[in-house]
């Protein structure tokens, strides 16, 4: 056995493994507290162990053999103090298995659990953070921009709630997967889009959501491999972050997908979502996430915007409003609409829309009045559009589109 | 686990015969159905709030006064409880309540500790 573990060592098993092994002893211990508490404790071992007497064979079971030995340690020494939880809860703990592979789907009952609809949207995120990315709460806080205080405070409540009203730890029934499935979905869509609209403004050290995000897809994905909607959200992440580098200019400005610099994408990730589109596609059950990403694959096929095949998009877009109308969908098919029956027809989809306190509405509009040669309206929709938004850096791009319509050097 | 379905409904008079009925009917088929089931504990609609009475103890003595003790513009019309293994389940049984009463909004809330009978 080697020894002299480095710490990033550690790290990178505390990263891929902390949400297995809260998941295991969650089960044993029928108590997310205490498997928390009791992983926190192995994984501390392992920083004062690890380092001399070197990685052991399988880090996942030592960890969860170390943690659920020093809960029963303390549970012991709890029920020697007549306290009943503990005693109860030890009972429950000596016939689970604790093998890594005797019960495979503990993460996925873990995620169940955190995104559980009887949850705030918010805690869910934040628990399936906490406990399935092993992100602490300060960096959690961080990411959503509310003080440390406030978030133990999110996490404490609703880890209560799931003890006292007794939110069960299990995969769902069947008659309720669908439902319980897509709330799993939206959350994690919620931490992906939480990243990368982040990544625009306050990059300083907020961690890496968008990442986590994909992280957990991936998870989810392997998990669950023949949920295509779950194929389709992490197809559609991989594809959307592609673009991430392109997505941002050097001084932090948004770079819209028709300004991009398409050689700045990142091929490895584009490849890697077109494969799972395209597993999708052979499968044939489309839904929302699928539609979404195949649009995606559409634009990463695309040399340029002018070599896009604007028709599959709507194409594309037609089924997602049929599926899953809403007027955000329809405001995105007559940006496709306009690349293929001309700026006029899809001003006329956008003017029947519902979406006056949306900015992109207005700076859609803003930009097909500008190609009608309708400048004084154009100039007004952007105002529109500046006044909707309050992301600074949105706020430059429009200002400069404004600004161009005036000296007549309209951007194509 | 024992569970609280707490229905709330509007101040006002209440919806004519014709509605009101068959309402009544789908809410008393879900009950037979929780006690065939066996997880029907206790459940009873409830006058409303006008007829109710606060006593409560201040500065050592015990005052009586003319209810409700909150004034609001809805209020518990009635409520079930319910023995069920977990919040899923106790759910399902309020899903079925919920449908049985049309627009009302069911409270599931569990009990602390264990409930005696």
């Amino acid at each position: 056995m080697s020894t002299s573990v480095p710490l990033a060592e550690i790290e990178r098993v505390f990263r891929s493994e902390y949400g297995r092994a809260v998941a295991v002893l969650t089960r044993v211990f029928g108590d997310i507290d205490i498997a928390e508490e009791a992983v926190q404790e192995a994984f501390t071992a392992a920083v004062r162990r690890w380092p001399t007497d070197g990685l052991p064979p399988s880090p996942a079971g030592w960890v969860i053999t170390t943690a659920r030995n020093r809960a029963i340690d303390r549970l012991r020494r709890e029920a020697r103090r007549d306290d009943k939880h503990a005693e109860a809860v030890l009972l429950q703990a000596r016939d689970e298995p604790t093998e890594v592979s005797a019960v495979p789907d503990d993460r996925l009952r873990l995620i169940f659990t955190c995104c559980h609809p009887a949850l705030a949207p918010t805690a869910r995120v934040a628990l399936t953070l906490r406990l399935l990315g092993g992100l602490g709460t300060a960096e959690i806080a961080r990411a959503f921009l509310v003080s440390e205080s406030t978030m133990a405070q999110r996490l404490v409540r609703a880890k209560a709630k799931i003890r006292a009203a007794a939110i069960p730890y299990r995969v769902p029934h069947e008659a309720d997967l669908p439902e319980r499935l897509s709330g799993v979905l939206a959350v994690l869509y919620l931490i992906y889009n939480e990243g990368h609209t982040a990544s625009s403004g306050h990059r300083l050290d907020r961690p890496d959501l968008g990442r986590e995000a994909i992280r957990l897809a991936r998870l989810l994905v392997e998990l669950m491999p023949d949920e295509p909607e779950a194929t389709g959200l992490l197809a559609l992440m991989l594809l959307t972050e592609s673009r991430r580098a392109a997505r941002t200019s050097p001084d932090g400005e948004v770079v819209l997908l028709a300004d991009q610099d398409r050689a700045g994408w990142d091929r490895a990730l584009i490849d890697e979502g077109q494969a799972l589109v395209r597993r999708c596609l052979r499968r044939d059950q489309p839904g929302p996430y699928q539609i979404q990403a195949a649009i995606n694959a559409v634009h990463s096929d695309a040399a340029s915007v002018e070599a896009t095949d604007w028709r599959q998009v709507v194409r594309l877009y037609d089924q997602l409003m049929a599926i899953a109308p809403s007027p955000v969908v329809a405001l995105n098919r007559a940006v496709a609409v306009a690349e293929v029956d001309g700026p006029e027809s899809a001003l006329d989809l956008v003017d029947g829309l519902d979406l006056d306190g949306y900015y992109l509405f207005h700076a859609i509009r803003a930009d097909l009045l500008r190609r009608l040669g309708r400048i004084r309206e154009a100039t007004e929709a952007y105002d529109a559009a500046i006044r909707r938004t309050d992301n600074e850096s949105e706020r430059r791009v429009l200002r400069r589109r404004r600004t161009a319509l005036d000296s007549g050097d309209a951007p194509p | 686990m024992h569970y609280l379905l707490t229905v709330y409904q509007p101040d006002g008079p209440p919806p004519p015969p014709e509605v009101l009925d068959p309402i009544m009917r789908d809410i008393d088929a879900v009950k037979r159905e929780m006690q065939d089931a066996g997880v029907w504990v206790f459940s009873g609609g409830l006058h409303p709030p006008s007829t109710a009475t606060v006593v409560r103890q201040q500065d050592g003595e015990l005052l009586t006064t003319d209810g409700p003790y909150i004034e609001g513009k809805e209020y518990v019309g009635g409520f079930t409880i319910i023995e069920a293994p977990d919040l899923d389940a106790a759910l399902a049984w309020g899903r079925k309540l919920a449908t049985a009463i049309r627009s009302l909004p069911i409270e599931v809330r569990p009990f602390e500790g264990v409930v005696e009978e």
